[in-house]
């Protein structure tokens, strides 16, 4: 044992020297990785866009397809999306927000919002294409919607309810409790409490779930693959019963099943364009009003 | 053995610690005591240079250990924090059991032999009192441990690695006063072989375990001295409003 | 006196409606917190009604049965002996417990060969008469019929017991030939040891890189790497799986198939490698949460004894944050085993038992996705497909329900 009157040394020796160079590999090594991840995302999103932007023309996002598929452009399935898009929040954004009053303002840790939350949790985590399965039981065969805008927005809002519902809580939780006692010291409702001084400062952080709904709802295919969608329509859908063309699904059959795989190349990659920049711009979005929430 | 040179130290802007001069001689406990935020704990983990995890931070001077300056380019961190051993303020075992929790500095240190290894624990245990209270659950999860049982497991740990210097940042604040008392029975009676500087919030404890006391506030080292004529007799009349009571 | 009682009146009447609204928005409220709970009990009640039902269907295509002479001896055939002698493979009776004898299949269609249009009658009326001539004219013949079109008497023929499809054919089958006649083959074996198959192995690739970067995140990167990086991996996260698909596709398909030189790129290995970039986000977010929440005080006591930094996080932070890192593996493999497009578009499809990474293979997802379509509902193979989708349901609650039970432990230590 070392005497305790000796001096000691505190310079790397021996072992430490190892022990310094095995942290300086590990360390390396793991750098490495998360330059392969930026690196992934670089290569991933940089080879659609170059091949994809050349093809990008206003005659591409404003015209029908043509010729099998091998030219023109995608404005049905851009069409199609936005119906799809907009039925779907129609749908779920009331009802995620209202269910998510209705965890944080109504009936904070019971043992019932624990249970939701769990089951909440697990909705979440249910694949698209189970979804899918359901949404064609239920909305196309049940209810006899038959492949429509509405058997797909109702299928699509079903899966992206969770996000709506998370956020909102999360926004909600963020309220200060000073906000709720104040309003109710002064006479206000719960109610009144809620739609004057709860949502409206939770407000923007709500939005940001509406904005990643959104992006998630733009790119699903397999829910809408039995739901809502054809291969090809000759003209725009005209009501909510009507199958609808979508971007998600066009790429699918451009990049798959087309009648001139080769040919029909250009139009996948502006499609896989299209969907990317709609993703991008919904997390530009989202992390935008973020920022500007919390500088406030 | 330690010497602090004209240390100033700041976080970012805030200048926290300001021109202090100060010496520990080996094998004495030397108490820090001053109101909260004066700078004691911070001037504490320069000795094993604890800050160095804090981002934005500054240091002028000199730190000396032994004679060298620890902040020295050629000095090793890791091998100074073997030299100076450290107890913090909230008990802070790993979720290992109690043997892994003393051992983790041999592992550390590229220990293999499990015999020499057992020695160590068994001795750095009985040196912290714990031993007896634990020989028969060494396998046991640490958690298991009272909070007293669990600080000591702590200072086991810091002497396993057979430190020359123990710095202890309120090792006693978050536990009862039976708990204490061993904790300070433990110091009184580790002082032969280490050299032990303690923070303290409590000045009965100051008293009753060091022999030197330094006197912090604002970031100064207010006075240094005799832990005896520091509380009979303070020279300075901060010291004196302090000691009895009137801040802090 | 008067106008101050109406004045009263009012308010409180205007109060009771409040009242009523407020009560009537609660419900509302209400109701919508319970959906999730509502729409996974229509989910589970739609796809068991569904799945379930393939239980009840014949292991021959509805409506038809299998006959033979009456002097055969086989009673009862199942699914797999019907394929196969369909398929020339089981070619003689006593394969499947009759005479040494060799076995005729025949097609109803054959009979046109048979007859002429005549022969049957103009509304096919002889047509039973004829089935029967040639089933009773032949000992060996196993034929493939109608059942409106046998005849009333049934005589000169044995109808065959073919049972219904057991859970037994589905969970341990392993052929998946949903639309082959006479006896549609639904053995979801390599479905389902697909799914896993590939899962794993993406599992497998993902975890060290995604460890490594969660790793770098949490440890080492500095504030402004982490404002890069997070961002990113959440765009990661955001790209629709067709997308990753279409990428696969042009891009991974044939670089498997270079660099392995095999002769087709899509194979399990391609959808491995799509499916390990695309449960990275997951992998990293919840890996890198359990490790940041690793204590301070945990790292100082590391360090203050001597310990390197390299040495801290993986002798103290991953041991700490090892529960949230299980969990984050598990939810990896969940987005995995879901995952239905990119799947679908990299993988070959091909419905057989997973034997190497570099043959096509096919998940459940994408036999779904692929199969749906063309399944008419209500049928068997439509039933089968939802009977996938339970599983797949079932696999991903497990999942789900596990990952929970793991993070409560994490929280439980801290």
């Amino acid at each position: 044992m070392k005497e305790n009157t000796n001096s000691f040394s505190l310079q790397a020796t021996g072992r430490r020297v190892r022990s310094a160079l095995s942290q300086q590999v590990a360390f390396g090594i793991i750098r490495l990785l998360g330059f392969v991840v930026v690196g992934l995302l670089v290569w991933i999103q940089g080879f659609i866009i170059v091949n994809g932007v050349g093809v990008i023309s206003w005659e591409f996002l404003t015209e029908a397809p043509a010729e099998g598929m091998t030219s023109g452009g995608i404005f049905p399935a851009i069409v199609g999306t936005l119906c799809l898009v907009a039925g779907s929040m129609v749908f779920s954004f009331p009802l995620g927000v209202m269910a998510g009053i209705y965890m944080n303002e109504y009936t904070k840790d019971h043992w019932s919002v624990r249970l939701i939350r769990v089951v909440t949790n697990n909705l979440s985590g249910i694949p698209s294409i189970v979804f899918g399965l359901f949404g064609m039981a239920l909305f196309v065969n049940t209810l006899g919607f038959g492949d429509s805008i509405i058997a797909g927005s109702l299928t699509l809002g079903l899966l992206v309810l969770p996000i709506v519902i998370r956020t909102t809580e999360e926004a909600l939780k963020a309220v200060p409790d000073s906000y709720r006692s104040g309003s109710v010291a002064l006479g206000a409702s719960k109610l009144q409490t809620i739609f004057r001084v709860i949502l409206p400062s939770a407000f923007p952080n709500i939005i940001t779930g509406l904005i990643l709904a959104i992006g998630r709802v733009s790119g699903e295919t397999a829910p809408i693959l039995f739901t809502a969608v054809a291969y090809f329509l000759p003209k725009l859908p005209t009501s909510v019963f009507d199958q609808v063309m979508a971007l998600p699904y066009h790429l699918y059959v451009v990049a798959t099943s087309g009648t001139d795989l080769e040919a029909s190349r250009p139009i996948a990659y502006g499609t896989a364009l299209v969907l990317i920049v709609i993703v991008l711009l919904m997390n530009l979005l989202a992390s935008l009003i973020r920022k500007r929430m919390s500088k406030r | 053995m330690i010497e602090a040179k004209n240390v100033n130290f700041y976080y970012g802007d805030f200048h926290a610690l300001k021109n202090i001069n100060m010496k520990m001689e080996r094998n004495t406990v030397t108490a820090f005591i001053g109101p909260s935020g004066c700078g004691k704990s911070t001037f504490l983990r320069l000795f094993n240079r604890m800050n160095d995890l804090i981002e934005g931070t500054r240091l002028t001077g000199e730190c000396l250990v032994d004679g060298q300056n620890i902040y020295d380019k050629s000095v090793s961190v890791v091998e100074l924090r073997k030299q100076v051993g450290m107890v913090f303020q909230k008990p802070n075992p790993f979720p290992k059991s109690i043997f892994e929790n003393v051992a983790y500095g041999l592992r550390v240190n590229g220990m293999k032999n499990r015999k020499e290894m057992e020695e160590i624990v068994e001795r750095s245990l009985r040196q912290a009192a714990l031993w007896d209270e634990v020989k028969d659950k060494l396998k046991k999860s640490a958690f298991d441990l009272s909070g007293g049982q669990q600080q000591r497991l702590c200072i086991a740990r810091a002497l396993a690695v057979s430190p020359s210097v123990l710095l202890m940042d309120e090792p006693a604040s978050a536990l009862d006063p039976i708990s204490t008392s061993k904790i300070e029975d433990l110091i009184y009676s580790l002082k032969k072989d280490y050299t032990i500087v303690i923070v303290t919030h409590n000045m009965q404890q100051a008293s009753r375990v060091s022999d030197n006391t330094g006197f912090f506030m604002l970031g100064e080292l207010v006075e240094f001295s005799e832990t005896k004529k520091m509380f009979l007799n303070p020279e300075k009349e901060q010291t004196q409003n302090y000691i009895t009571g009137r801040f802090g | 006196m008067k106008t101050d009682l109406r004045k009263r009146f009012g308010r409180n009447s205007y109060r009771r409606a409040a009242a009523w609204l407020e009560q009537a928005v609660e419900g509302l409220f209400t109701f919508s917190g319970w959906i999730s709970i509502v729409i996974v009990l229509l989910i589970t009640v739609f796809l068991f009604k569904e799945g379930f039902g393939l239980f009840q269907a014949p292991t021959v295509e509805k409506g038809y049965v299998l006959c033979v002479n009456p002097s055969n001896k086989v009673e009862r055939l199942d699914g797999a002996q019907i394929k196969r002698i369909f398929d020339y493979e089981i070619t003689s009776w006593n394969e499947v417990g009759g005479d040494e004898l060799e076995i005729r299949p025949f097609r109803f269609e054959e009979i046109f060969d048979y007859y002429s249009d005549e022969e049957l009658g103009a509304d096919y009326e002889l047509l039973p008469e004829k089935l029967a001539e040639v089933i009773g004219g032949d000992e060996s013949v196993v034929a493939f019929v109608p059942e409106q079109y046998l005849p009333q008497d049934r005589a000169g023929i044995k109808v065959v017991d073919t049972g219904h499809i057991t859970p037994g054919d589905f969970f341990g089958g392993r052929e998946w030939l949903p639309t082959s006649t006479p006896a549609a083959r639904f053995g979801a074996l390599p479905l389902i040891l697909g799914t896993l198959w590939v899962s794993f192995f993406a599992i497998l690739i993902a975890l060290p890189l995604g460890m490594g970067v969660a790793i770098y995140m949490s440890e080492l990167a500095g504030e402004r790497m982490r404002k890069v990086l997070k961002p990113a991996i959440e765009l990661l996260a955001g790209i629709p799986s067709v997308v990753y698909g279409f990428f696969g596709l042009v891009v991974i398909v044939p670089l498997v198939q270079r660099a392995f030189n095999l002769p087709v790129g899509e194979t399990a290995f391609a959808g491995c490698l799509i499916l390990a970039i695309m449960a990275l986000p997951t992998i990293i977010t919840v890996a890198e949460d359990a490790m940041r929440n690793t204590p301070r005080a945990m790292r100082e006591a590391s360090l203050s004894l001597g310990a390197t930094q390299w040495q801290t996080i993986y002798r103290v932070v991953i041991p700490y944050a090892s529960s949230g890192i299980s969990a984050a593996i598990v939810l990896g493999i969940g987005r995995a085993v879901g995952e239905t497009m990119a799947v679908l578009m990299v993988t070959g499809n091909a419905a057989v038992m997973p034997t190497s990474l570099f043959e096509p293979i096919r998940t459940i997802p994408a036999t779904i996705a692929a199969e749906l379509g063309e399944a008419p509902a209500g049928g068997a193979h439509y039933q089968s497909l939802f009977l996938l989708g339970c599983i797949l349901f079932l696999i991903t609650l497990v999942i789900s329900v596990s990952a929970e039970l793991i993070s409560k432990k994490q929280r439980q230590v801290v």
